[in-house]
């Protein structure tokens, strides 16, 4: 270390003092200490995205990046019929799985919230328990009861509620659904239970005490004050599900194809990486306006019902 | 019928969330059930009891390979990931700092990503810095994964923690590191096993991330993926599927039960506390 010459202006000195003041605040400590982390998530999360936006504006030729700006992708992202359809049937799906996880899973939380009783840890446990298995297998099970010869069908054969296997149980948009619904429903109650948790009991039965019947109730007080729930639950269902590559995949076929089969093509053997950034850049726009949308309907509904 | 609170209790909630909990359950408890079936095919009436599908795994070199690679891979990730999420858990829950919501928010941001995105985007960052795709890859991008999981872990675990047991300790002149070894560390051990065993268990069972980024060393999910492309292998396949599920089970059950464990110490230590 060299040592710092005796000759130093007092004007230089003051700052000094303010930073080293700075760093032995809270505020230094506290960044010094999550900047690793940080660091790491900006590095592997932050800078990968960006760049992803990049290339969506660049273009291809053979292996060569053209990093000239240009819309190419976004017009053929958004005009080819083929990636529309998937783009399309890829929010329809996602919406309308995280419409049918949150509505089935709201009772769920509700009655551990109002129910549970002193074993609530026990019954979250137990609604976690699956979802922390193995997301491939779980698919892979679906795909094993939902089949021509598969355990839904030949069980009801077997107990002669048939007498020839029901087809169009795999293979389509619906038994994709079935499986994402059954994938993400802990990660929709979870959120919903939360702020279940944190309403004040008593509001509820000011609500009773005032003539209000069950249904009104849970209208006007326990639906508005779960609302934060609600909306976390939706966010965090319907924007991960919209690129699911696994599920639709496996139990989708043909008529279930979802965005994610396009995105991932292009980063395999058809290998246009511009195009595979624009499908993804697009798919994350669109489903982020949509849950936003989502989330505006949602309290405007409560608000006009309060 | 009326429960506390005035609330009232439907008859019908309960057959509904039991009727939840069974379409919850029904997957993952099926494939240990063919597992054992005698049959190459997954159908009813089951065709007896049979252990060997399980037996003709231990011949099978390249699962055991994979399953070596999931290891690897989960215990680097598992300790990298714990390790990062201390550093921010700490900071977040003992200081106040500006900037902290954005830097949890950018720490939690994979849970509302779509996977194949933060796939894709890591796949990109890492060909383009002309690296090989390897196990290491696989264990770097996982990493980003996890943190969610082991930061909302590990900040549930340092929230209720008692600052003024640091304080004395350094008062009476223990050092910082003393102080983090001796105090600290005790109090929130359960919440860092409990971090590492939910970490270890999401690179167990991670897939598209394992897919983009592994190159020519698959873990077992990949492997699996693999193998679901032939018929013939499905009963092997639903053997080590729920020898997975099993091990999933068990290192969560572990999990929950330290992260109850620390959640009463804290609230015992708040209650003395008075």
């Amino acid at each position: 270390m060299v040592a710092l010459p005796d000759s130093i202006d007092v004007e230089s000195k003051q700052p000094l003092a303010g930073s080293r003041r700075w760093a032995s605040s809270d505020e230094a400590k506290g960044l010094t200490l999550i900047s690793p982390t940080l660091l790491y998530a900006l590095a592997l999360l932050f800078l990968p995205v960006l760049i992803v936006i990049a290339y969506s504006f660049w273009s291809q030729d053979y292996l060569t990046i053209d990093r000239s700006f240009t819309l190419e992708n976004y017009r053929v992202a958004l005009s080819e019929p083929i990636y529309r359809d998937l783009l399309w049937r890829s929010l329809t799906i996602s919406l309308a799985v995280s419409l049918i996880t949150v509505t089935f899973s709201y009772p769920v939380a509700w009655f551990i919230s109002f129910h549970g009783g002193v074993h609530k840890n026990l019954w979250l446990f137990l609604i976690t328990v699956p979802c922390w298995t193995s997301y491939l297998l779980r698919v892979m099970s679906w795909k094993v009861i939902l089949g021509y010869q598969g355990v839904l069908n030949t069980g009801l054969m077997s107990i002669g509620l048939i007498d020839q296997p029901v087809t169009g149980l795999l293979y389509n948009s619906n038994a994709v659904i079935i499986t994402l619904v059954h994938s993400w429903a802990a990660f929709a109650i979870l959120p919903i239970y939360v702020s279940l948790e944190k309403i004040d009991r008593s509001l509820i039965e000011a609500a009773h005490d005032l003539g209000d019947n069950k249904v009104w109730s849970f209208l006007r007080v326990t639906l508005p004050l779960s609302l934060p729930g609600v909306i976390s639950a939706f966010l965090i269902v319907m924007i991960p599900t919209v690129g699911d590559y696994v599920t639709p995949k496996l139990v989708g076929g043909k008529d279930g194809v979802m965005i994610a089969t396009a995105i991932q093509a292009q980063f395999g053997k058809g290998a246009n990486w511009p195009l595979g950034a624009a499908l993804s850049v697009t798919t994350m726009v669109i489903v982020s306006a949509m849950a936003g949308c989502m989330v505006l309907a949602l309290k405007l509904f409560v608000r006009r019902i309060k | 019928m009326s429960g506390r609170h005035g609330i009232r209790k439907s008859r019908w909630l309960p057959v509904y969330v039991t009727a939840y909990l069974a379409f919850l359950y029904l997957p993952i408890l099926l494939l240990p059930v063919f597992s054992f079936n005698n049959a190459a095919s997954t159908t009813f009436p089951l065709a007896g009891f049979t252990t060997k599908w399980y037996a003709s795994l231990w011949g099978n070199t390249a699962m055991l390979a994979a399953a070596r690679n999931s290891l690897i891979v989960g215990i680097c990730v598992s300790v990298l990931s714990t390790g990062l999420a201390i550093c921010a858990a700490r900071a977040v829950t003992r200081y106040k700092f500006r900037g902290q919501r954005a830097a949890t928010g950018l720490l939690m941001a994979p849970l509302f990503l779509p996977e194949i995105i933060v796939a894709v985007s890591l796949l990109m960052i890492v060909l383009q810095l002309g690296l090989e795709l390897s196990l290491a890859t696989v264990i770097l991008g996982q990493t980003v994964f996890c943190l969610p999981y082991a930061l909302s872990v590990l900040i549930s675990g340092f929230d209720g923690f008692d600052r003024s047991l640091e304080e004395a300790s350094l008062d009476l002149g223990e050092t910082a590191i003393g102080t983090f070894r001796r105090v600290t560390l005790p109090v929130v051990a359960p919440a860092i096993i409990s971090s590492l065993l939910v970490s270890f268990t999401i690179s167990l069972d991670e897939f598209i991330l394992a897919f983009f980024l592994s190159g020519t060393e698959p873990t077992l999910p990949v492997y699996i993926w693999g193998q679901l492309r032939f018929a013939a292998k499905l009963p092997g396949v639903l053997a080590l599927g729920s020898l997975m599920i099993a091990l999933s089970i068990i290192l969560i059950t572990l999990a929950e039960i330290l992260r109850r464990h620390a959640e009463n110490r804290l609230k015992a230590g708040a209650a003395a506390h008075g």
